[in-house]
């Protein structure tokens, strides 16, 4: 293989594994603004593979090849929905915000298992899907030399997407009144109690968000990457969605780079062979890297950048 | 005559049963400065803040500009032309000033934030009251002062015609304080109606026109303020005669109980939190600390009772090095305190008054035995206390979160002072207590001042200080900027070394 074609294997790949966890991080930064932290973003993402891969086995062989981007919205749908849960326990039942979203955790792989042995004849995980989200070759750009085909040959075009959400959502969050007024009730609910902001609202919106883009998210993965639905489809892409919120400092933009890190971490193990000088390392500790980097990285940072301020903070509106 | 702005006609206010506010109507007219008198609990919070929709009233009315209104959210009150400067300022300290402003109210173009705009109308009301603002910084970059004049723009922004000012000069250092009366009166001046909720006599004589008295929640009297002595209004306030000249005898002041010997104290890594301070205190002496709050007070007091790591320096008790000693070495060496969070580290709040009692020396000989609590021993003990230091509470076992903020303090000030130490250190031990409780702390103070104990007492009240201490010693930025003796020194004086002056020279 050529350098060029090892290079675009490797960007791609990178790319590839970068899509789901980009668009969950997104979400986890819109919750989090808002004062409500969601480590409950694995949950929701299992749900949005879960409901994208039925969707995309139940409709594919009548809509075609638009079916896994019709998946993607179902499964943001559902994840919506099933946020509405972490909303409803933290903004309203003054919940524990971890606790809850440890509920979310516990609670979607054993009903998403449930629902595939319902199903699908008691098997365990769902059959192969029907239509997939292959790679894309942009038309134009790709016919750049060297940079067209490392960058723009058959890769994802879902990461490229996200990185358009990821400057969208900096928009909004900085230049927009919702924005401002999303942040000031992550920052100090009281005070934008005060200006009349209502704090619930602007929270349940943070969290709904968060449901939406980290279904997407999972909707990706069960999509582009497993290709079926099952029990593993996600491992930790949640958790590693959240490390890369940490590292971003809840900025969009970095969490989109930190994002991007952590999608090249997971496809190590993929590309790792591919790489002459590190291909003689056992594939064990590619597997590893993912989880490894995502400890090494919140045991550093988590606490040495500033979360919003009321970030985990229950507000009690008085009488 | 000028309008009337607002008025409230027999507003009564309910939690449960408590009434905190019982049948009180008042007006305020355009241009008017109405000071609203009472300690703390009185009610006078809460008749504010059921004017600017934090909270309903059970009955009664309230008439703006003679039309009858319901204010059931801060929104509506806004829009009837409400304003509130609250005490512990509503701001978000990681937004720019100009985020604070316009945060609930911000004018859009295309989607985004016209901050262009918006920036000339704010630069125009900044110039027109003359009130100083860098629109640009974050809130946590700000002095206290900006961060004020950061929550009156933003009335103004909203275009309050009525402000209400709660305790407005708590936090200021004395030339803050003088700024802000003079952009109160402006505002007065400009045709604003302002309301100013405070228990400082010598504010109110200096600005407002009348003063509404407010005791147990009723209108004890509303008084012109030109008309009427500071004296009488806290009589009115408190419904007793009160004594605030406390004597002050003169001790022996001989032997020095406490020295500190370039005492630094590092708390993060940037600059040290206490540099380089030494001083020293005698028998029968009160050494004041003034300050801002947050520079460095804590962090001395808790480096003298072991709480904190000193970096470098010594500390000296009776001549007794006592640097590395842990806390509870330095009790035992003679040191009490009365720590500045009382509910949080002076007392564990649903423990009961006895249980907090004996929280220092539950360990000794005359409290348990064979590791089991002498109970009978430690109530018996408990009750002559309480009876002795005037606690009140239901019975000994009632749990100190349910006692009053007052009661709770009397409950640390009896716990600390019944062991007899040599040195007492008090932070803010007046803080949020009204007048009462107030004279009672500082008779217990000037008590053992007269037993010959040496007293560290941190304060942010430049009067409490003048009043209670020796000598004072001002510290800014971790460093001493001067120890003076309390006759030599004025207000002024102290101010100037607050905000980071050296002692000016007599």
């Amino acid at each position: 293989m050529s350098v060029i074609t090892i290079l675009m294997t490797m960007v791609s790949t990178a790319l590839i594994y970068s899509a789901p966890l980009i668009f969950a991080a997104l979400g986890g930064t819109f919750s989090e603004r808002g004062g409500i932290v969601n480590v409950g973003l694995e949950g929701i993402m299992i749900v949005g593979a879960f409901s994208g891969a039925v969707f995309n086995l139940t409709y594919g062989p009548a809509l075609g090849a638009v079916t896994p981007w019709i998946g993607l919205l179902v499964a943001g749908g559902f994840g919506l929905l099933f946020s509405v849960l972490h909303a409803l326990a933290t903004v309203n039942f003054r919940a524990d915000h971890i606790v809850s979203g440890t509920v979310l955790n516990m609670l979607a792989p054993a009903l998403c298992v449930f629902l595939t042995k319902i199903f699908y004849d008691g098997k365990g995980q769902t059959p192969v899907l029907d239509q997939s989200l292959s790679t894309f070759t942009f038309p134009i750009l790709s016919k750049i030399p060297v940079v067209g085909e490392i960058f723009f040959t058959r890769t994802s075009l879902l990461a490229y997407l996200g990185i358009l959400i990821g400057f969208i959502s900096w928009w909004i969050l900085i230049k927009t009144k919702f924005g401002l007024r999303l942040r000031s009730v992550g920052e100090n609910p009281q005070a934008a109690d005060t200006l009349g902001i209502n704090v619930y609202l602007m929270r349940y919106s943070g969290v709904l968000i968060s449901g939406f883009l980290g279904g997407i998210g999972g909707g990706i993965m069960s999509q582009s990457i497993s290709l079926n639905f099952s029990v593993s489809t996600i491992a930790g892409q949640g958790f590693m969605a959240l490390a890369a919120m940490i590292f971003g400092k809840w900025h969009p933009l970095k969490v989109v780079a930190a994002a991007i890190f952590f999608g090249i971490s997971q496809s190590l193990a993929i590309i790792g062979a591919y790489i002459p000088v590190i291909s003689k390392i056992d594939d064990v500790w590619f597997q590893m890297a993912p989880y490894l980097i995502t400890i090494v990285v919140l045991a550093l940072f988590i606490g040495k950048f500033y979360a919003p301020a009321a970030d985990g903070e229950t507000y009690v509106k008085s009488k | 005559m000028a309008e009337t702005m607002v008025e409230m006609k027999h507003i009564t206010k309910r939690f449960g049963n408590f009434v905190a506010n019982d049948d009180i109507s008042l007006t305020i007219k355009k241009g008017e400065i109405v000071a609203l008198l009472g300690e703390n609990g009185a009610g006078k919070s809460t008749l504010m803040s059921l004017l600017s929709g934090l909270k309903k009233p059970s009955s009664g009315e309230i008439l703006i500009k003679n039309k009858v209104v319901s204010l059931a959210s801060p929104r509506q009150a806004t829009q009837q032309g409400i304003g509130m400067v609250h005490q512990h300022f509503m701001l978000i300290d990681d937004f720019t000033v100009l985020e604070n402003i316009i945060l609930g109210d911000e004018k859009t173009k295309y989607g985004m934030i016209d901050r262009m705009g918006t920036r000339k109308t704010i630069t125009d009301l900044a110039e027109k009251y003359h009130l100083q603002l860098d629109l640009d910084k974050k809130v946590s970059d700000i002095s206290v002062g900006m961060q004020q004049r950061t929550e009156i723009m933003k009335t103004l922004y909203r275009d309050a015609e009525i402000l209400i000012f709660d305790e407005p000069t708590a936090a200021l250092t004395p030339q803050e304080i003088e700024s802000l009366l003079v952009i109160i009166k402006r505002l007065a001046s400009e045709g604003k109606a302002i309301f100013l909720i405070t228990h400082k006599l010598s504010e109110i004589k200096e600005i407002a026109d009348t003063c509404i008295v407010v005791r147990a929640g009723k209108v004890i009297g509303t008084v012109k303020v030109s008309e009427t002595s500071t004296y009488m209004m806290a009589e009115m306030m408190v419904g007793r005669q009160i004594s605030f000249a406390a004597e002050k005898v003169p001790t022996n002041q001989m032997r020095t109980v406490l020295e500190l010997k370039r005492l630094v104290v590092q708390a993060s890594k940037a600059v040290p939190s206490v540099n380089d301070v030494s001083f020293k205190i005698a028998t029968g002496e009160i050494l004041g600390i003034a300050g801002v709050d947050g520079n460095g007070q804590s962090e001395l007091m808790e480096a003298i009772s072991g709480l904190r790591k000193v970096s470098s320096g010594n500390i000296m008790l009776n001549d007794r090095d006592i640097t590395k000693f842990k806390p509870r070495k330095t009790t035992q060496a003679g040191i009490s305190n009365i720590p500045e969070d009382r509910q949080n580290v002076g007392l564990i709040l649903p423990m009961s008054v006895s249980d907090n009692l004996i929280l220092q020396d539950y360990y000794l000989s005359k409290n348990q035995s064979k590791g089991l609590l002498n109970k009978s021993k430690i109530h018996r003990d408990g009750q002559k206390l309480m009876s002795d230091f005037d606690i009140r509470a239901d019975s000994i076992l009632e749990p100190v979160g349910s006692l009053s903020g007052g009661n709770q303090q009397k409950v640390i000030i009896t716990r600390e002072i019944s062991r007899n130490p040599d040195l007492l250190i008090a932070a803010n031990p007046m803080r949020g207590l009204d007048v009462g409780a107030i004279e009672y702390v500082h008779k217990q103070i000037l008590k053992q001042r007269e037993n010959e104990k040496a007293i560290l007492l941190v304060s942010f009240e430049l009067d409490e200080l003048l009043r209670l201490s020796d000598r004072i010693a001002v510290i800014h930025q971790g460093k001493i900027m001067g120890i003076v003796k309390t006759g030599d020194v004025t207000k002024q004086e102290l101010g100037f070394m607050m905000a980071g002056q050296p002692i000016p020279t007599h």
